[in-house]
């Protein structure tokens, strides 16, 4: 099976393409070098588009798209961009393009994409043209949802999932702001927070405001949501809207904090996580220098530790949230790339690694394209 | 017509030419009218809300433009300047 794995960096974008028994890999590129490169996706329904979220360090946001499996980029014609404002609005301006997702399968050519500051935006021709979803950018409650609370890297839209049942059904989570849903196609949107910690408010209990790291849903089980937050590892169970702390079974040295969370495509219970550390001044690198990922072979109800192959100690770099994904091979390929620039390779579902790239800019995206 | 000097992030606009031709009475304008011949170019420029993006700046010979309404005249000089540093 073609298999490649695009490496987003904040310095351009790599790929590795690995031998038949993914034993070797060929690491290409740099393609855009010095272009900051936050996600590289895969049109599943149809395999040879890509889409690429790219800014530069002087230049604006902008999109760039490839029809032949990313040997060559166009840049969109309409960026995604807010609505201009009337006179007496704030102001919005995306400052990066962070997510991209591809639209249901029943609808070709859609893509959504999330940015800095926090704002949706839908394309209907393959990432060409991109317009504002005015239900969530504009929503009444909106200025409330997306405060401002800035991650380092901005307030960040990112998660955006479409219910593979229904492709009026959708997700999406700020960083930081929540998760919030949609049952219209994004014309309206509601908190879905309930349940998740928020212990860096002065008052934790609150509907939205939350911080969540990555959101997912199982593609075969679309009911089944993981999320990983800045306060802790959660599952949820739709219809249910109460988040449960999956996180807890975690050892207590460990903890549950982290950036990714990837679910295995056959199985819904089974989930992988890389935790960070989260104490004191937050570190966020490898716990104690200690490289190490957590698999769940039961929806969180336990955890092992797999870091055979990972360096033993003083390793210090940590794993972004897009950047930790799974292949499609019935041997499953696991991998994750570093904020020092490394990619680790497993295909034992965790149990051992090798690092497959390394010396690379530091990694903000590694997606899996077949 | 008024010369603009490109900066090199910007060159891909222009097939890798540091210096073009454009027209225009204002600042608005010639950025209108180089956005026409180079697509996409004023975008990564200036922001949805008609802002000068944080790290660009736009001298008219040798001043610095304050706002896109600023008048031009045929013989000015206009510099596109990536202004950034940090590793």
């Amino acid at each position: 099976m073609a298999s490649t794995l695009w490496i987003g960096t904040r310095k351009g974008l790599f790929s590795l393409r690995p031998d038949a028994r993914r034993r070797s890999w060929r690491l290409s590129g740099p393609q855009m070098l010095g272009h900051i490169i936050h996600h590289v996706v895969q049109d599943p329904r149809e395999p040879r588009r890509l889409l690429l979220a790219a800014k530069t360090g002087h230049l604006g946001p902008t999109v760039y798209t490839s029809i032949d499996r990313g040997r060559h980029w166009l840049e969109a014609k309409t960026p995604p961009a807010f609505r201009k404002v009337a006179e007496g609005e704030k102001p919005r301006a995306v400052e990066r393009v962070f997510w991209l997702t591809p639209g249901h399968p029943s609808e070709a050519g859609v893509w959504y994409a999330g940015s800095a500051p926090a704002g949706l935006f839908r394309s209907a021709d393959h990432g060409v043209h991109w317009q504002p979803v005015a239900g969530f950018n504009d929503h009444p409650m909106n200025p409330k949802w997306a405060a401002g609370l800035s991650t380092p890297d901005g307030e960040l839209l990112h998660s955006v999932r479409v219910d593979p049942r229904d492709a009026r059904h959708l997700y999406l989570a700020i960083s930081i702001g929540g998760v919030f849903e949609s049952t219209d196609g994004g014309a309206d949107w509601a908190p879905l927070n309930e349940g998740v910690a928020a212990d860096f408010l002065p008052n934790p209990d609150v509907p939205y405001g939350h911080d969540p790291h990555c959101v997912i849903l199982h593609p075969q089980q679309p009911d089944r949501l993981y999320q990983q937050n800045h306060c802790g590892s959660y599952r949820l169970d739709r219809p249910a809207r109460r988040w449960v702390r999956i996180g807890e079974h975690m050892p207590k040295n460990i903890g549950d904090v982290g950036f990714p969370i990837v679910a295995h495509p056959r199985d819904p219970d089974t989930v992988w996580v890389f935790p960070m550390d989260g104490s004191k001044v937050w570190p966020r690198t490898a716990i104690d220098g200690k490289p190490a990922v957590y698999r769940s072979r039961n929806a969180g109800s336990s955890w092992r530790r797999l870091a055979t192959g990972l360096p033993r100690t003083q390793a210090w770099f940590t794993v972004l949230r897009q950047a930790m994904c799974t292949d499609a091979a019935p041997r499953l390929g696991l991998y994750f790339g570093t904020t020092q620039g490394e990619v680790w390779a497993s295909t034992d579902e965790g149990e051992s690694w090798r690092c497959v790239a390394r010396h690379l800019p530091e990694i903000y995206s590694l997606t899996h394209a077949s | 017509m008024i010369t603009v000097r490109v900066p090199s992030p910007l060159r891909s606009y222009t097939a890798g030419a540091a210096r073009v031709n454009a027209s225009g009475g204002t600042v608005a304008e010639l950025l209108g009218d180089l956005d026409r011949n180079h697509p996409g170019m004023r975008f990564r420029m200036i922001d949805e809300q008609e802002r000068i993006r944080p790290h660009i700046r736009i001298f008219i010979n040798q001043r610095e433009v304050r706002a896109l309404s600023e008048a031009l005249s045929a013989t000015d000089e206009v510099h596109l300047i990536c202004a950034l540093s940090g590793g």
